[in-house]
């Protein structure tokens, strides 16, 4: 397979085809800030976190590194004074849902983001995908899911399989950037007894 | 709705995955509601996983997962029929079917919504029922025309 040959921060690196360019900074040892990515998952790009300056033929664009392919003679930059500032405001954004959040917290603490900037609007999970991707690519058990859309969106456990299979493997409970999954298993299980799972589905839209 | 008709609307779709939305459609006019049986079945016999269902059928809001009324209400609530009254339209729907927006009545008689802007603002207010239009309505001609629905 040929080789691609780009710059990231000022370095070469020789990639192949098929990697991202958060891969091949990887390669580098450069570290970019990701909370969606998974190295076992497909890429996802939910997060925008790992948001790197690219110029490609003359102009300069801002892209998502774990899901944009490298190219020939792109030049990479992965700190900038604007990348830094998107990925405050990201950092700002995703606080205001989950303020004690470790993850969020050490990176807020890098880029300088304030955790009180926006209004607390505590809804736990910041949708990163990594519970409900986890456990449907690599445990093929599709225990968990995304339901409803747009601020309403949360993870749900299918009861049903969450009662078989999630007590022996919790895999993804240490994936969690928050603590919106364990708090979700630790309430679809108390309420599993007395209210079927499509009941509190229902419960939760009307 | 029996299993054997949801099979056989599966059938209609050859089994495909990719008609998954075309068979919950299906199942949803028919029946109004998508029932927790209907949508494992379809989980088995598709191979699709019920986390993907419940996904789609909780994300467009043509899918009910609870029963709903005999009879669909939406009460255009657009700039056009709110400047018209239709506010009043719809306080006199709530009253006399003791639900609000989003609500079935006990009896499944009725489920309430409201829309904004069906497209035919000269006709201001506007109630849809059952997908028949009905226009220039006053809180009056409203409490009528409900009485035809049972
Ligand atoms: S529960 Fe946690 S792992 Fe799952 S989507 Fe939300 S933040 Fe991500
Ligand atoms: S890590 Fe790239 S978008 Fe989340
Ligand atoms: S605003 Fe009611 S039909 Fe347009």
């Amino acid at each position: 397979m040929s080789k691609i040959l780009l710059e990231i921060d000022g370095q070469q690196v020789e990639a192949s085809p098929d990697m991202t360019v958060l891969q091949a900074a990887q390669k580098l040892g450069i570290k970019i800030p990701t909370l969606c990515h998974h190295e076992k998952l497909e890429p996802y790009g939910a997060c925008r976190l790992c948001m790197v300056e690219v110029e490609s033929r003359g102009s300069t664009k801002f892209v998502v590194s774990c899901v944009y392919p490298v190219e020939n003679n792109l030049v990479v930059r992965t700190r900038s004074e604007k990348v830094d500032k998107i990925r405050k405001m990201i950092l700002e954004l995703l606080l205001a849902h989950a303020p004690d959040s470790r993850d969020l917290q050490s990176y807020a603490q890098e880029y300088g983001a304030d955790k009180d900037r926006f209004e607390k609007e505590s809804s736990f999970c910041i949708h990163c995908g990594l519970c409900v991707r986890y456990c449907a690519e690599v445990k093929k058990k599709n225990a968990i899911g995304f339901i409803n859309r747009g601020t309403h969106r949360e993870i749900n456990f299918i009861q049903e399989i969450a009662s078989k299979e999630c007590w022996n493997c919790k895999e993804c409970f240490p994936l969690c950037p928050t603590e919106a999954l364990q708090a979700a298993y630790v309430l679809s299980g108390a309420l599993a007894s007395s209210l079927p799972i499509f009941e509190q589905v229902a419960e939760k839209n009307s | 709705m029996d299993i054997e008709r949801v099979d056989q609307i599966i059938e209609k779709h050859n089994s495909e995955a990719s008609s998954l939305i075309q068979i919950l459609l299906d199942i949803q006019s028919e029946n109004r509601w998508l029932p927790k049986e209907a949508l494992e079945r379809i989980s088995e016999k598709l191979q699709v996983p019920l986390t993907r269902i419940q996904q789609i059928a909780t994300f467009y809001k043509a899918f009910s997962l609870v029963p709903k009324g005999r009879h669909g209400i939406h009460i255009c609530m657009g700039t056009a029929c709110h400047v018209r009254g239709a506010q009043r339209v719809l306080d006199t729907v709530e009253e006399l079917t003791g639900i609000k927006p989003g609500e079935t009545d006990l009896d499944l008689r009725f489920s309430l919504e409201t829309v904004n802007c069906l497209g035919c603002c000269a006709l201001g207010p506007v109630v849809e029922i059952d997908g028949e239009i009905h226009g220039n309505m006053s809180p009056a001609e409203t409490a009528e025309t409900l009485k035809k629905y049972e």
